[in-house]
């Protein structure tokens, strides 16, 4: 019983994470209507400078993380206006192809800056914690907590302000936001500032548990993928609920089928759902 | 028999009725066209023949055989072509290329033949290359004919349309607003390649907005309105019917 | 083909024969039989992401399936290498059957980002399933190809001239398939699959024995791989090799027949020649390709011939304009 209680609150914590990654890719799709494959390489640079900005010059671990949501949100910016908007009208391979050079150099920048090697990341966070005669770390329940409070503010932030309502129009209709006076360059850019944020504190949060190195986005972001399939791409909350659904799937997955393959999890609902919905989960019909 | 005909044809998407239950046979050999406002249900009702969309209930019957579940490419092989409002071809590839393809489905040449250059591939090749050539020159492109399509005119693109659904050998064509974008010149010019197809057997439904060609041009016309058919008949019929100018208009007839 | 280009191409292929005949240089050759294998496998990726416009990111993992296939049919099974070679082929294209009826129903991200999935969970088959693959250890002792009749393939020169042979017959096939009747149809799918549906082209058919052919094609490249360097690892799995591929492709000129031998060439020698290159590739290959694929789309190889069509087109135009107007008609 113990063990449950424990790996589900594994499973919370794993699930917090990949929902946040889930959450900046499924707003850029909103916006783009391509998946962004060079999340992972943002998730990673997160990773990196909040570690740079702590070890090298002793900054704070909040700090360091509000220091790489600004720079890998920054980052953000950039790709998209120099690489996804002048591609804006060609073909969809291009998108993805552009990406993916994206995601190549940033990997061999990381590691040509920092080294191949497995870095940890020190928290101020280490403590044990008993609740109930259970023991957590306390940075997981950091992530749990974190997490959460960055949802509620992003849903805030999307479903009460003016900004947050010109994204959610831009994601339903480019041309009809444009022709209602909706700067939809400035909308686009804040998406992925956005976007690059939540890949950085999702990162920060992750990696003194995980460790840092330059693949460190690889599986994430490909579970973030199937994610924003399963929970419907563009959709917040289908980001959130799926990021928890499979977090739960592969902490007991983990415990009860095999540790070796839990990786394998999410791929397999992946290939399930595909093929027998072509078009995802909440496909919205028509042609 | 009836060339083709739709039988209660209906679609939903989701809670919008888009066609609602039209009942419409086309006759071989003449120009059919179908009219109506816009958001009438006039391309769906066309993508819903030709296979594009599955209908939500009703029936698409062609020579006697129901077609209604068969898929785009299907329907093609069977005699019915299509074009689409927005000119969709090839465009980074010539008038020759685009059309050249458009014969393939009557050939039966696969890799095998590809690879070792059969004499099968050369005779096939040699067919759509000769029945670009013969559709090109029926729709008086030869100047262009190997120039990319995205250098040409809109007139010339939509006969390059026209070429292409000829190319396949088909009995029957839909033309979804062929002369969209063109000017009454080459409108004239159009009408008449379209009464020139129907000369030589290939049936021909338009959905046009422009009144002055249909009423020329159409032996018989449907008229649609919020996916349903509000009056069908001859262009004389259909000129003077009062629902018809009421839909266009919104309000009581002018006499 | 114009006479040129039969030239270009006779020159280069007697080249490419004679070269290791006359050269000392073991390692040179030992690369360009690398780059050969690695040509292989960009064929088949450019069949499908450069003719039919599908970018199927399982490659890697067809790769693997055809290296691995091989070398445990000739080292645990020892098996004779040209059964076995075939053998190779018919599981990866099997599996590649299977993969793309599936896969092939999806579109655009979901086909990319499935064929994405079916590629990490071969990879990670292949790395764990360690009493099959040997997992992380790897598969040593791969033997070079057997013998047919007089010829051996023990030697490096051999083996290149095997690999050479396979490389100029896909390079053979590829020109066929994109000249024929089947190509345009592929062709037509990449331009637009609903038009193509349109007028009449069976798509569904057309991307799956384009699938199962890149894949056959990738495992090729694969089984040549595991035959020459004689030990595979998971990592020949990963997606790295994708990308790889997909770089060299791109340079080359992605839908070019001859794109697929100039950017890999091309990318390997300068790799080679700058030693700083061979480590940190990406970070100048990573650009290129984000900037190629924003700019010339088409490679080296697309700029070239586009250079070209403009020169004949303008070329023609002044022609035209000094003949009488009878022979205008006729051109």
């Amino acid at each position: 019983m113990e063990i449950l209680v424990q790996q589900l609150f594994n499973g919370l914590t794993i699930g917090s994470v990949y929902s946040l990654v889930a959450l900046g890719l499924t707003l850029v799709y909103g916006i783009l209507h391509i998946p962004n494959f060079a999340h992972g390489a943002l998730y990673m640079m997160g990773g990196y400078i909040t570690l740079t900005m702590m070890t090298k010059y002793g900054f704070h671990y909040w700090i360091a993380i509000i220091v790489s949501i600004l720079v890998v949100g920054l980052l953000g910016v950039l790709m998209e206006r120099f690489v996804f908007h002048p591609l804006r009208e060609a073909p969809p391979i291009h998108d993805k192809i552009a990406a993916i050079g994206i995601l190549l150099f940033l990997e061999a920048f990381a590691q040509f800056v920092w080294g191949a090697e497995y870095q940890s990341m020190p928290t101020p966070y280490g403590q044990v914690v008993e609740i109930f005669g259970l023991t957590f770390t306390m940075q997981r329940l950091l992530i749990v907590i974190a997490a959460i409070v960055v949802m509620i503010l992003l849903t805030l932030f999307l479903k009460k302000t003016f900004t947050g309502s010109t994204i959610i129009a831009m994601s339903q209709n480019r041309e009809g936001a444009n022709l209602v006076g909706i700067n939809t360059k400035k909308v686009a850019m804040l998406t992925f500032m956005i976007s690059g944020g939540l890949a950085a504190i999702a990162a920060s949060l992750s990696a003194p548990i995980n460790l840092v190195f330059p693949g460190m986005g690889h599986l994430v972001i490909l579970k973030a993928f199937v994610i924003i399939i399963l929970g419907g791409m563009g959709s917040v909350p289908g980001a959130i609920l799926g990021g928890y659904i499979l977090g739960f799937s592969e902490s007991l997955g983990a415990t009860y089928i095999s540790n070796d393959y839990k990786d394998i999890i999410a791929f397999v609902l992946l290939v399930i759902i595909l093929s027998a919905k072509p078009t995802g989960l909440f496909s919205k019909g028509g042609h | 028999m009836t060339f083709l005909e739709t039988r209660k044809l209906t679609k939903n998407f989701g809670g919008l009725v888009a066609v609602n239950n039209v009942d419409f046979a086309i006759e071989k050999g003449k120009i059919n066209a179908i009219i109506g406002p816009n958001g009438a249900g006039k391309s769906t009702f066309f993508n819903l023949i030709s296979g594009f969309h599955p209908p939500s209930s009703g029936q698409v019957i062609f020579k006697g055989q129901d077609v209604t579940k068969l898929p785009a490419n299907k329907i093609a092989q069977l005699g019915v072509a299509r074009t689409f409002q927005t000119t969709n071809l090839f465009e980074q590839s010539t008038v020759m290329d685009n059309i050249i393809v458009g014969h393939r489905l009557r050939t039966k040449s696969n890799l095998f033949d590809a690879i070792f250059r059969t004499k099968r591939l050369r005779k096939e090749e040699a067919l759509c290359r000769d029945k670009a050539m013969e559709v090109i020159e029926f729709v008086d492109l030869q100047k262009v004919a190997h120039k990319p399509v995205s250098g040409l005119t809109q007139e010339e693109k939509k006969r390059t349309a026209f070429a292409l659904a000829l190319a396949t050998n088909p009995e029957i064509v839909f033309l979804d607003e062929p002369a969209a974008g063109v000017n009454p010149d080459e409108t004239e010019g159009l009408a008449t390649l379209m009464r020139k197809m129907a000369n030589i057997g290939v049936t021909v439904c338009l959905i046009e907005h422009k009144m002055q060609m249909i009423m020329k041009l159409a032996d018989k016309i449907m008229v649609l309105n919020y996916g349903e058919k509000i009056a069908e008949g001859k262009p004389e019929e259909i000129r003077n019917n009062e629902t018809v100018i009421k839909a266009y208009l919104g309000g009581s007839a002018i006499a | 083909m114009s006479k040129i280009q039969r030239i270009v191409i006779l020159g280069l292929i007697l080249f490419a024969i004679v070269f290791p005949l006359i050269s000392n240089n073991d390692y040179f050759i030992h690369v360009m039989t690398l780059s050969f294998i690695w040509m292989i496998g960009v064929y088949g990726l450019n069949l499908l992401a450069g003719y039919t416009g599908y970018l199927s990111l399982a490659h890697a993992g067809f790769f693997a399936i055809g290296a691995y296939s091989l070398g445990l049919l000739t080292v645990k099974a020892e098996m004779n290498f040209w059964p076995a070679l075939l053998l190779s082929l018919f599981i990866t294209g099997v599996l590649g059957f299977f993969v793309g009826l599936i896969s092939l129903r999806t579109k655009e991200h979901f086909f990319a980002i499935y064929t994405l999935c079916v590629g990490y969970i071969i990879y990670l088959v292949i790395d764990k399933w360690d009493s099959l693959t040997e997992g992380v250890r790897g598969l040593i002792g791969i033997p070079a190809p057997a013998n047919i009749g007089p010829l051996t393939f023990e030697t490096l020169r051999s083996h290149y001239y095997l690999v050479l042979f396979f490389l100029l017959l896909v390079v053979l096939i590829m020109y066929r398939i994109v000249h024929s009747l089947s190509g345009r149809t592929y062709i037509a799918i990449r331009n637009s699959e609903d038009l193509a549906q349109t007028i009449g082209i069976s798509t569904m058919k057309s991307k799956l024995t384009v699938f199962v052919i890149s894949t056959v094609i990738a495992g090729l490249s694969g089984a040549l791989y595991a035959s020459f360097v004689r030990f595979i690892g998971p990592d020949i799995g990963s997606i790295a090799i994708v990308f790889d591929f997909l770089t060299y492709l791109l340079v080359g000129g992605l839908g070019t027949l001859s794109g697929p031998i100039v950017g890999t060439l091309l990318i390997v020698v300068l790799s080679q020649r700058l030693q700083f290159l061979q480590d940190y590739r990406m970070l100048v290959f990573g650009p290129v390709l984000t900037l190629l694929i924003i700019f010339y789309p088409r490679g080296i190889v697309g700029a070239v011939a586009a250079w070209g069509q403009k020169r004949r087109s303008s070329v023609h135009k002044t022609r035209l304009n000094n003949l009488p107007e009878e022979q205008v008609k006729e051109g």
